[in-house]
């Protein structure tokens, strides 16, 4: 009992107080290790364990293992496929798109003017804004004949163009993309922003002492000092690309026929509504190979970047 | 001021360098281009802020006319509140409201306590496996909610948790992520606060509770801010988790009212309104812990 904190001072005090920091770092840990534990290291381990089954949600038969049956169903899955191909096409267009567009307006809400700050506050309006609401909102925008949307087009190319957008196997994905870059660029702005404030201005100072352009101050000294803001932007995009879900939940559901179909929504379609756990937790294994795979290429260039310096 | 700009730190001192300085005849070009500026700036706030104005004008609309022939949407007419009334009886706002803020504010302070706790302990205090736990947790920083969400039904519907608020709460409550978060943010503390609190003969307890944690509001703020638009917005799992109105969070509730017939759009804005306008309110109020919270995530790169 020597370890409890009333021992205040004994024989061995370096001894008890060492034991008795561990015992309350530990204590200090339970709380939120005992959570963890049960609520997502238990279900990761399960995932990848009932992948290997054919468990459902309530089944009078027994589990068993079926080796990788589950795999070979969802690759097999054209929809399957199809949602692989749109999770992809959503992050290529979106990762340079919208990092693109962070960056810019960082560097524009970045210059000293009066009212930037407001600014600011306007272009991260839309990341506070639920993406459940934001995407109800936009569905609205998006009606073909009366929304604002085609409405704006009309003014603009003298309706020419107006897409049926939601309702279009063609368009349906490209409305979804806009207004995910519309919701989500704000947030990318700002972690970009704080990388700027963070270049040394010492380095401007001697870019203009040695008469450098504005973009050559921005190509030479910008942009490599952002470098590993830019790897972690790319990043999470990227894997905010393959957790697409909210939106395509709210305005399409995956339609029209499978158009905007994600991975997740064919989570949510195998492992909720057909109940069929196993092969819902092997595209939840899947996915979550594609998330690794996206961290470790990040770390392998944040690495390169420490052996070049 | 130089000694001050060269650091590079404060955005707004380390700024003025450039244009600002020079007096003289290029002022009238300023001013015309400083005008062009702010010209652009607000034409791009109005494709930010376009579906939200949307939204608000629709919200006050009759419902025949929240669709209106593309840009007449914006032209406010007929305005009435009966959508905000028709919000509360037709879809149960107040309900999924009083959901929503029980279940967010759980899972915030709850939060709040546990992952502090831990990133102090594992920031501060010596403890046999504490390197490894240390690295678990970060490893564990890149699995997704989504990763797990189908494992996690199969157990908790085995427990007869579906349809409760603690099916909603428990699961969020730590987060790899935030006690990554808290251990960098105490791990950068001066430590002689702490041997000062010892001095004064506290307990680990004690002193954090009485020392460290004030000392650690930013921290505090960030991470509140971070989890509460977290679990604000959160659609996926209560999808999975809640079968009708009693325990059902906000963002299920509209995903659900825009398909309940008749479909009202003035209802469904007035909806929409309501279930952001608290999270703008916070967001203005507290911009600054925001901004500091998104912008924490990147520096950790």
């Amino acid at each position: 009992m020597s370890a409890t904190p009333s021992t205040s001072s004994g024989a061995d005090s370096t001894m008890s107080a060492r034991s008795r920091e561990s015992l309350s770092g530990w204590l200090f840990s339970a709380p939120s290790l005992t959570l963890l534990t049960i609520f997502l290291i238990v279900p990761f381990a399960l995932a990848i364990g009932l992948s290997f089954t054919n468990q459902r949600l309530i089944s009078p038969l027994p589990t068993t293992f079926v080796g990788i049956d589950n795999y070979v169903a969802v690759f097999s899955d054209g929809v399957f496929w199809r949602a692989l191909v749109n999770n992809v096409t959503f992050a290529a267009v979106v990762v340079p798109v919208q990092t693109a567009l962070a960056l810019w307006l960082a560097v524009l809400v970045d210059r000293p003017l009066r009212g930037m700050k407001v600014y600011r506050t306007i272009y991260f309006m839309p990341v506070v804004s639920v993406m459940a609401v934001a995407a109800t909102v936009w569905k609205l925008l998006y009606e073909p004949d009366s929304g604002a949307v085609n409405g704006l087009l009309g003014l603009v190319t003298g309706g020419a163009l107006q897409p049926d957008w939601l309702r279009s196997t063609a368009w349906a994905l490209p409305a979804i993309i806009i207004m995910s870059i519309w919701q989500g660029v704000g947030f990318q702005m700002i972690v970009i922003l704080a990388g700027l404030q963070g270049i040394p201005q010492v380095l401007y100072e001697a870019g203009e002492v040695d008469g450098a352009t504005r973009w050559q101050k921005f190509r030479h000294i910008t942009l490599p000092q952002l470098r590993n803001t830019l790897i972690f932007v790319v990043t999470v995009t990227a894997i905010l690309a393959f957790r697409l879900f909210d939106q395509v939940y709210v305005m399409t559901n995956g339609g029209p026929r499978n158009a905007t179909q994600t991975m997740l929504l064919q989570m949510v379609e195998v492992g909720f509504s057909q109940q069929r756990i196993a092969q819902g937790s092997a595209i939840a294994v899947v996915f979550f190979v594609i998330v690794l795979s996206i961290t470790f290429v990040q770390r392998r260039l944040l690495r390169e970047e420490r052996e070049i310096t | 001021m130089t000694a001050q700009t060269a650091t590079g730190r404060d955005p707004a001192a380390g700024r003025r360098t450039g244009a600002t300085g020079t007096p003289g005849p290029a002022a009238p070009r300023r001013d015309w281009r400083r005008a062009l500026t702010h010209l652009g700036m607000s034409l791009l706030a109005l494709f930010f802020l376009f579906p939200l104005l949307f939204m608000f004008i629709g919200s006050f609309k009759p419902d025949g006319e929240v669709l209106n022939q593309g840009l007449g949407a914006f032209v406010p007419s007929g305005l009435t509140v009966r959508n905000y009334f028709d919000a509360f009886a037709r879809a149960q706002f107040g309900r999924l409201f009083l959901n929503s803020l029980i279940v967010s504010t759980a899972v915030v302070f709850s939060g709040l306590i546990v992952n502090s706790l831990f990133g102090y302990a594992l920031a501060r205090m010596r403890f046999h496996g504490r390197n490894l736990v240390l690295a678990i947790i970060i490893a564990l920083i890149i699995i997704p909610l989504e990763a797990i969400a189908v494992p996690l039904l199969f157990i908790v519907s085995g427990w007869g948790w579906i349809d409760t608020y603690h099916v909603q709460i428990l699961p969020f409550v730590a987060q790899p992520l935030f006690i990554y978060l808290f251990y960098t943010f105490f791990l950068d503390m001066p430590r002689e606060l702490e041997e000062a609190a010892r001095i004064d003969g506290a307990g680990p307890l004690r002193a954090f509770v009485s020392v460290i944690a004030p000392l650690a509001k930013p921290a505090y703020g960030s991470v509140a801010i971070l989890s509460f638009l977290f679990i604000w917005g959160q659609l996926l799992w209560p999808v999975m988790v809640t079968r009708g109105p009693q325990v059902r969070p906000l963002p299920l509730g509209i995903a659900e009212f825009q398909n309940l017939p008749p479909i009202q759009w003035g209802d469904i804005m007035a909806f929409a309104a309501m279930m952001i306008l608290p999270v703008l309110v916070v967001f203005v109020a507290f911009q600054r812990a925001f901004v500091r919270g998104v912008a924490s995530q990147g520096v950790k790169g």
